[in-house]
């Protein structure tokens, strides 16, 4: 089974990457970029048919490893 | 006094602190992230470099490496272990030290000379240390150190906190933050002093022809404490 996960920054917390982007989209021409928030994908293959069972596991495997809950969110799709 | 430098794929300062550690009377061993078990030692030290390339986040699959549950367990019963800049990095991920390393706030690559002030000399570390301000050497791209309100007031009400980047004169202010990092954070402790993980290099600065001697102050002074 193919479970998604996204991996964000908290609200507030610095985004330096980000913000390049979207300076940069400003420079391109694509003047009404606000704001840009950069993240990570995660397309985790696990060998498990419940789906509950699988995202529980990915769950742990976020809080774990894929994401510091320091600065960041994740998300399971 | 025995010593023991832990190699990931990835470490670049690790035989430079291997160096220094020597020079300075420590019997050093080298330790591969993969081994099990650590030998016999006064101190273990996480070196800089980029441990698995940075993938995911700097330090984190280092902090999840086989050799770590060791360092752990040895931090845990109160051994020294020192990590320089991705070694801050891997202990904020192992969760030893609170907080974590972001990317520098101008996203530069940041290679140059700073000055440090240590603000709390009772520990192993910086006791008798006869400078309250080092120059060091920094080169990290991920040294914005950041934590939440409540751990920053945690850091601050057990003097956890053990360095900030000054001016030569020992002023800390925004305006010689080289990175970002809150209250000009160069440096914690754990609660008890035993874990220290900075971003500046003391290993860079053995030598005084080629860089400076701050690096020295700090090994004499860390080896003299642990003999006393």
């Amino acid at each position: 089974m193919k479970i998604k996960v996204i991996v964000t920054l908290k609200n507030g917390v610095l985004d330096p990457q980000g913000k390049a982007i979207q300076q940069t989209l400003n420079g391109m021409g694509f003047a009404n970029v606000e704001n840009v928030r950069q993240g990570k994908f995660f397309d985790i293959n696990i060998n498990e048919k419940d789906e509950t069972k699988a995202k529980s596991k990915v769950e742990e495997m976020c809080k774990k490893l894929l994401a510091n809950l320091v600065i960041e969110d994740f998300k399971i799709l | 006094m025995k010593s023991s430098v832990i190699i990931f794929p990835g470490s670049n300062c690790d035989r430079d602190m291997d160096v220094a550690l020597k020079k300075f009377g420590f019997q050093n061993k080298m330790v591969w992230h993969n081994d099990d078990k650590l030998p016999n030692s006064d101190l273990i030290v996480l070196p800089g470099g980029f441990s698995y390339g940075d993938y995911l986040r700097c330090g984190s699959i280092a902090g999840k490496s086989k050799i770590i549950k060791s360092v752990i367990e040895f931090a845990k019963s109160g051994g020294l272990v020192l990590g320089i800049c991705n070694g801050f990095q891997i202990l904020t991920e192992t969760g030893l030290l609170p907080g974590v390393l972001q990317q520098n706030k101008n996203i530069d690559f940041i290679c140059k000379n700073v000055f440090i002030k240590i603000n709390n000399k009772d520990n192993k570390y910086f006791k008798n240390i006869e400078k309250d301000i080092l120059e060091l050497h920094i080169a990290h791209n991920e040294g914005n150190y950041f934590c939440s309100n409540d751990e920053l007031k945690n850091l601050e009400d057990n003097n956890q906190i053990a360095a900030s980047y000054c001016n030569e004169k020992g002023d800390c202010n925004e305006k010689i933050n080289p990175n970002g990092a809150i209250k000009n954070i160069a440096g914690i402790f754990n609660k008890e002093k035993n874990i220290l993980g900075m971003m500046p290099h003391p290993e860079r600065m053995i030598d005084k022809y080629l860089s400076g001697e701050d690096g020295t102050i700090f090994f004499k002074n860390l080896i003299s404490n642990l003999k006393s």
